[in-house]
């Protein structure tokens, strides 16, 4: 299981600087303000390869690589009542 | 109680709440109020339900939190998660847990919280006290708005009350939280409770692993926790006498809009919407589609909606949850356009400001459905609003965007006739009719107005 | 300048490669601050991606750091002055030009603490990483300081268009920086505009007054006695006699 990982991004963090889109351009989309899109496809190989250097190159440190193996027991809406 | 018996395992421990058990029409939590038209004070929660089980030994405290799982008990807050397993998760967590009782209720169409917390202000903070015996707590927080603070000084009072007489184990303590609609996220709290702002935080990690004081955090809504005081005194057994077994139990619901009798009420899970919407003596005029969820929630047309039941798997066939129970009947007289973009325009305006995608792409949304509803839009915006919809859920540190975004994006699937209509010939009459839904003055918070 | 010493004793090379390695790490420096700001600026040039300035900001920093290792073991091993290790990293302890010396060791010592915590960037988290990395900017003008004081070749000429162009290339920056910022924290761009602008000025004053002045190497000396004991005698007169500039 340790070969699956996805790109995530703390989205606080994250303000726009669009290295990762540059880096990846095969994962990451800008939307119209610059903000990453990403998928939560698992990366393999050499993709991962290429990703591990794009979260060094953040420059807001927002760009991370998630290890798919372990889902959070409650990945849930917030408590909004 | 005889269901509690023929559970297999013994009643946890309970007073003589044989008729506490369940009040006038099924009612549960407010049954208190059907009996006395007031808010119940300790005495009269006391002879009602009994004094709350204590559950001290291991032994106690896991059929505890086995009997709230069995009950499948789901947090009544929004997000509709297993309580037992969010129980079992902190209480395995590393370090002494901390529990934190959610009376924030931010969402404008809900008041089931703030009414629960006056009428039976003792079932909650049992609830946090069973909470915090389940999952090894030292403290309980009861988080409150701000703008509430006549009833956090009856809660103080309550509190204080608890624990001259013992009841408490553990210190419970009364906060008072900015009033914003995000705040009430349960990473705001933690946040604001670890001396920060009342926002979002990113995750990981989340609270159950690291929350108030980087301790294991259990954030329940006021009302899940009202419902862990019943079933810690009735059992799982009499949990599930009302709703469905995969819906199981009784939740409040707030209903209003072109209904009879508008109120905060109290049904079994699993009834068809339109059931629902009866208890507040049903449509007052033609009805058009409902809103169910609220300012997070989903348009449902009427006609699809009535039939459907209240839980979350039939819900979720059509995009929609359960939330926290709110429901709002929009008449079909009403512009769904302009109540949609009045609801967007304070959505965007209460949000963060923290990530990308809420601070430039919910208020261009807003904008774009302001222009829908009042304003003269080029045949491009339809598409342009969609593309910008789809985009902000899943794009946020919290789950503010993603509640726009299906907001948003339900109104445009249920309104398309009306959308049309706009895009070609203009704003409709009713567009400049007075608003069915109440929405707050669309103020953006200052940044000192987060502590 | 120091034209004098050479006949005496012959230069030795270690000499010429500190004070050049010391001009290039500080043209490198220079680079690697401006780079530093283009990329907090989100600078886009046309023909180059951000994740190319992004680069380019890491690797001068790298190279500005091989080049002041060169800058600081040649002035180490060279016996022209007499340096201990020490001299390296705790600050005004040299025997040459204490205060001036001092300052070099207090950019070094600020650009390691930059340097160490940016390779473990990613483990320490953005926000300590961010506030140790403003460091350099301290270390900026500290390290243009020494050159200004320390150097053997401040009164050239071109030296001292190096040293213009350097300034001027960083207020440029730090200017260019504040133009793109938005609004909000009002005093604190004031007061960067502000300091940006004192740098030259302060600069410009205190070469003037002190290194371009005659008898700069004997007051640069400081409080400790220009002759300590080195194999050359004390260059302190010879320099300004001969300052051939």
């Amino acid at each position: 299981m340790s070969g699956t990982h996805s790109l995530g991004i703390d989205r606080i963090a994250c303000d726009g600087y669009g290295l990762c889109a540059e880096l990846l351009p095969e994962l990451v989309e800008l939307d119209e303000w610059g903000y990453p899109i990403v998928g939560s496809a698992p990366l393999t190989g050499q993709a991962l390869g290429h990703a591990r250097r794009a979260v060094a190159a953040c420059p807001a440190l927002a760009l991370r690589l998630d290890r798919a193996q372990h889902r959070a027991p409650d990945r849930q809406s917030p408590q909004r009542t | 109680m005889t269901d509690a018996m023929t559970d297999g395992q013994p009643p946890l421990l309970t007073g003589d709440g044989r008729d506490g058990m369940m009040g006038p029409y099924g009612s549960r939590l407010l049954h208190g109020w059907y009996a006395t038209g007031g808010a119940a004070d300790l005495n009269e929660h006391l002879g009602r339900y009994g004094p709350p089980p204590s559950p001290r030994s291991t032994d106690a405290v896991d059929r505890l939190v086995r009997a709230v799982e069995d009950a499948g008990l789901t947090g009544r807050g929004g997000a509709a998660f297993p309580t037992g397993r969010k129980l079992r998760t902190v209480a395995g967590g590393r370090g002494t847990a901390v529990v934190v009782a959610n009376g924030m209720e931010s969402e404008p169409a809900s008041r089931k919280d703030e009414m629960l917390l006056d009428l039976a202000p003792h079932l909650v903070l049992d609830g946090a006290a069973l909470a915090a015996a389940a999952v090894g707590a030292d403290v309980a927080h009861l988080c409150l708005p701000r703008t509430r603070q006549n009833q956090a000084r009856a809660l103080r009072e309550a509190v204080e009350e608890r624990q001259r007489r013992g009841l408490d184990t553990v210190p419970v303590m009364v906060h008072e939280l900015p009033h914003h609609y995000v705040s009430s996220e349960e990473t705001s709290l933690v946040r604001w409770l670890n001396g920060g702002d009342a926002r979002p935080l990113s995750t990981p990690p989340r609270p159950f692993e690291k929350g108030v004081g980087r301790r294991p955090t259990l954030i329940d809504n006021v009302e899940t926790l009202a419902h862990l005081a019943l079933i810690a005194r009735y059992g799982h057994g009499w949990f599930r006498s009302a709703g469905r077994p995969d819906a199981a139990g009784t939740t409040l619901v707030t209903l209003s809009g072109a209904l009879r009798t508008p109120g905060v009420y109290e049904v079994p899970m699993g009834r068809p919407i339109g059931e629902v919407l009866d208890v507040a003596g049903g449509a007052s005029e033609p009805l058009g589609s409902i809103l169910l969820g609220g300012f997070f929630g989903s348009w449902l047309p009427v006609d699809q909606a009535l039939r459907v039941p209240f839980a979350k798997q039939d819900l979720a066939s059509l995009g929609a949850g359960p939330g926290a129970g709110v429901f709002v009947a929009l008449p079909a007289r009403a512009c769904g356009l302009a109540e949609a973009a009045r609801v967007l325009g304070y959505l965007a305006a209460q949000s963060a400001r923290q990530c990308g995608p809420c601070r430039l792409g919910l208020p261009a949304v807003a904008a774009d459905f302001a222009d829908l509803a009042w304003g003269s839009p080029d045949p491009r915006l339809r598409e342009r609003l969609e593309a910008r919809v789809g985009l902000l859920a899943g794009r946020g540190a919290c789950r503010h965007p993603d509640g726009a975004s299906r907001f948003a994006a339900t109104a445009l699937r249920v309104f398309a006739h009306d959308a049309r209509h706009h895009l070609s010939l203009g704003p409709c009459a009713a567009a400049g009719h007075e608003p069915v839904l109440p929405v707050p003055d669309t103020v953006v918070p200052d940044e000192r107005e987060w502590r | 300048m120091t034209g004098i010493v050479p006949l005496a004793a012959g230069p030795s090379p270690l000499w010429y490669a500190t004070r050049a390695g010391g001009t290039v790490a500080l043209v490198l420096l220079t680079a690697t601050v401006a780079l530093g700001i283009a990329v907090g600026g989100r600078y886009t040039p046309r023909r180059l991606a951000r994740f190319e300035v992004s680069a380019l900001h890491r690797n001068l920093a790298v190279l500005t750091l091989a080049f002041l290792a060169v800058h600081i073991v040649t002035a180490i091993l060279d016996t022209f002055v007499h340096l201990g290790w020490l001299v390296t990293v705790v600050p005004f302890t040299a025997s040459y030009r204490p205060l001036w010396l001092g300052l070099g060791t207090v950019a070094f010592d600020l650009l390691l603490a930059v340097a160490a915590t940016s390779a473990i960037r990613l483990r320490m988290g953005q926000r300590r990483w961010k506030t140790v990395h403003w460091l350099a900017y301290a270390a900026w003008p500290v390290a243009l300081f020494h050159a200004a004081g320390t150097g053997t070749d401040t009164r050239l000429t071109l030296q001292l268009a190096l040293y213009a162009a350097c300034v001027a290339l960083v207020v440029a920056a730090v200017w260019w920086r504040l133009y793109r910022a938005g609004p909000g924290r009002v005093a604190m761009r004031l007061w960067t505009g502000v300091t940006a602008a004192a740098v030259p000025v302060v600069l410009t004053a205190f070469l003037s007054s002190g290194p371009l002045q005659p008898g700069w190497a004997h007051r640069a000396s400081g409080p400790a006695p220009a002759a300590t004991g080195a194999v050359h005698p004390a260059p302190a007169p010879t320099d300004d006699a001969g300052g051939s500039e």
